[in-house]
């Protein structure tokens, strides 16, 4: 029998970024039925920042994460309906909400250095019943002990998943596969990897983390996503079924999701261009983009300046605000 | 005047102390005590090093003496809610610097006249402390109809208390812009940067607001900076305010004192500066009776 390999879609999620998390209603109904006809065993659906992110921050969502969820749930007959929550930007208050709808999965999301700011958010979703991820992001910031360190601290607190996340796509395949290793070495938990094509390496990124141990991979329809966006999940769907794995999605029928229900509703095609690809190569929050063009207009800058200058300072995910304070210094330096 | 009002701290964190530190040099307060519930605390030793009484035996161990009219609690929120009745009782002034809120939230340059008579005063938050004054200016001027302020602080300045309840965090804070801030809603935000060396506490404040003129809201944001730098020496605007149709962005930095903390630990340093400048308030209206 051909091994296992869970396949988790955040077109609904990570998906969000890509049209300023202005998807609605009937777009994330279609888009959310297509996938669970096609057999996705798991779908994300939140603010691109996760619960709670709809904010002059990261920017307001058409929709409600309430509504969205409501409207969502309502389609979804197989899939597992799942939601992200950064804590610090949403709180046990949207977990309670999200689980009212069906919501049977909680990916915990904190950088990769700040597992316990995550801990109670995991064991509110364990006591709710939930399925509960741990969910590492800008792994690439560290090195794989550290990625160890702060998996162990998801462990204990009772996740049943560790994800490894790529959030910035700066890291190689040997970067994913020394931090992979190390966790599934020390941890006793399955792991999963969540990739973004700055460097146009997801796929080759997630067979490496595939290879290496983990047992779920994220992708999004037509790789739309933060940045230069993900995995397209066609495509990996596609690769894995060539390599032997066993995903539980229709090859066929998740193609036809991305080309006819996904793509007519992007803003912009998802493509590596000058401004993702730094991001992937001065590891930068993959979300920061859209906010770093929309700054070099406002301020006359080049949003590469902008981008490796975030890099340089060390900023993290979440530090939107921070673009904006970069870009003003820089419109002074110009000057 | 030689004539101070005394007053204890209790809980002998990081907290704690850097108050310590900040109410030896007050000209209206003397710190008679610091209070710990723990025999073998660390931070009990650094009391006794600069002279000053260290109390092991919890708050029991200050019910009852009478001179000590103020009392600054830096330990937790559930812990305040178990001091706040005995010292209520004891007629002691509540300064509170945990998420309690048993009494009314309380920012200096906002609305410290409003509160001087309750016994028990709440000092929101970090994140509150630096944000609201800026959103209660704008509102003053421009009514601010949501406010949204984000907190970037050191991975460091966070202790385990803080990363426990980091809801408690955005709630209370957010729950500030409103009630003190004036904001129809409000949110909030915390990020936490590992970053080294440490980065400097940073605080956005976004408002959408109803009236934009933009001159006097860039007047009152600068006039309420220059009233919290007079007791946050570190509060500096970092960029003044940004326009774009009805929303107001506003940047600050906070560095420390460097009293016991750290400098980048502007978020620590805001809520001492500010629960220092309540107590000295408290304290000179007891001083003029």
């Amino acid at each position: 029998m051909n091994k296992k390999i869970r396949v988790i879609d955040s077109t609904l999620r990570d998906g969000m970024h890509a049209v300023s998390h202005q998807f609605s209603l009937d777009d994330m109904m279609q888009i959310a039925e297509g996938l669970d006809q096609a057999g996705v065993d798991t779908i994300e659906v939140s603010h691109g920042d996760g619960l709670g992110g709809s904010s002059f921050q990261y920017g307001f969502a058409r929709h409600t994460d309430e509504e969205y969820l409501k409207a969502v749930s309502q389609v979804i007959k197989n899939a597992k309906l799942d939601v992200l929550l950064l804590p610090g930007i949403g709180t046990h208050k949207h977990l309670e909400m999200a689980a009212k709808y069906g919501a049977k999965v909680a990916r915990i999301a904190t950088h990769v250095t700040e597992a316990d700011i995550g801990i109670q958010h995991i064991e509110i979703a364990k006591k709710m019943g939930m399925e509960a991820i741990g969910f590492l992001m800008m792994a690439h910031m560290v090195e794989p002990e550290k990625v160890v360190e702060q998996a162990k601290i998801f462990e204990e607190a009772g996740a049943d998943w560790i994800y490894v996340t790529d959030s910035a796509g700066a890291l190689t395949p040997e970067g994913v596969a020394a931090r992979i290793k190390a966790v599934k070495k020390a941890i006793n938990l399955p792991i999963g990897f969540h990739a973004h094509n700055n460097m146009a390496l997801a796929i080759g990124n997630t067979l490496k983390a595939i290879e290496c141990g983990a047992e779920s991979v994220d992708g999004t329809c037509k790789g739309i996503g933060a940045a230069a966006g993900n995995s397209p999940t066609e495509v990996l769907v596609s690769v894995l079924k060539k390599e032997g794995y066993e995903t539980g999605v229709d090859a066929y029928k998740i193609m036809d999701v991305a080309d006819d229900i996904v793509v007519p509703k992007m803003h912009r095609p998802n493509m590596i261009d000058k401004n993702s690809l730094t991001i992937g190569y001065a590891g930068v929050y993959g979300s920061f983009l859209l906010h770093a063009m929309r700054a070099a207009d406002k301020f006359g800058v080049d949003a590469r300046d902008i981008l490796y200058e975030m890099g340089q300072r060390k900023t993290v995910g979440g530090q939107e605000d921070m673009i904006v304070d970069v870009a003003y210094a820089l419109s002074n330096q110009n000057k | 005047m030689n004539n101070k009002v005394k007053a204890a701290i209790i809980g002998p964190g990081n907290i704690g102390l850097d108050l310590m530190f900040k109410l030896m040099r007050s000209d209206y307060i003397e710190v008679d005590s610091v209070v710990s519930a723990n025999p073998n605390s660390k931070g009990l030793k650094i009391v006794r090093k600069n002279g000053i009484t260290a109390i092991d035996k919890g708050v029991e161990g200050i019910i009852g003496n009478k001179d000590i009219k103020i009392v600054f609690d830096a330990t937790s929120a559930r812990a305040h809610q178990a001091h706040a009745p005995l010292l209520a009782d004891d007629n002691k002034i509540a300064i509170d610097l945990t998420p309690a809120a048993v009494g009314p939230y309380v920012i200096p340059a906002v609305n410290i006249n409003q509160h001087l008579d309750e016994t028990n005063i709440n000092m929101v938050t970090c994140g509150g402390q630096a944000t609201t004054p800026i959103v209660a200016a704008i509102n003053e001027v421009a009514d601010v109809e949501y406010a949204e302020i984000v907190a970037t602080i050191a991975s460091l300045s966070a202790g385990p208390g803080t990363r426990a309840s980091i809801d408690e965090f955005t709630e209370t804070t957010a729950r500030g812009l409103v009630e003190v801030g004036g904001a129809d809603r409000g949110k909030a935000i915390i990020i936490l940067n590992p970053a080294e060396p440490p980065l400097i506490m940073r605080d956005t404040v976004y408002t959408q607001v109803k009236n934009l003129d933009k001159e006097a809201i860039t007047l009152a944001v600068e006039k309420m900076v220059a009233k919290v730098k007079k007791y946050v020496p570190g509060y500096t605007l970092k960029v003044p305010p940004i326009f774009d149709g009805n929303k107001v962005t506003v940047m600050l930095e906070i560095e420390g004192a460097g009293d016991y903390l750290p400098k980048y630990s502007g978020n620590l340093d805001i809520m001492t500066s500010a629960a220092k400048a309540v107590g000295e308030e408290v304290a000179m209206r007891m001083l003029r009776k």
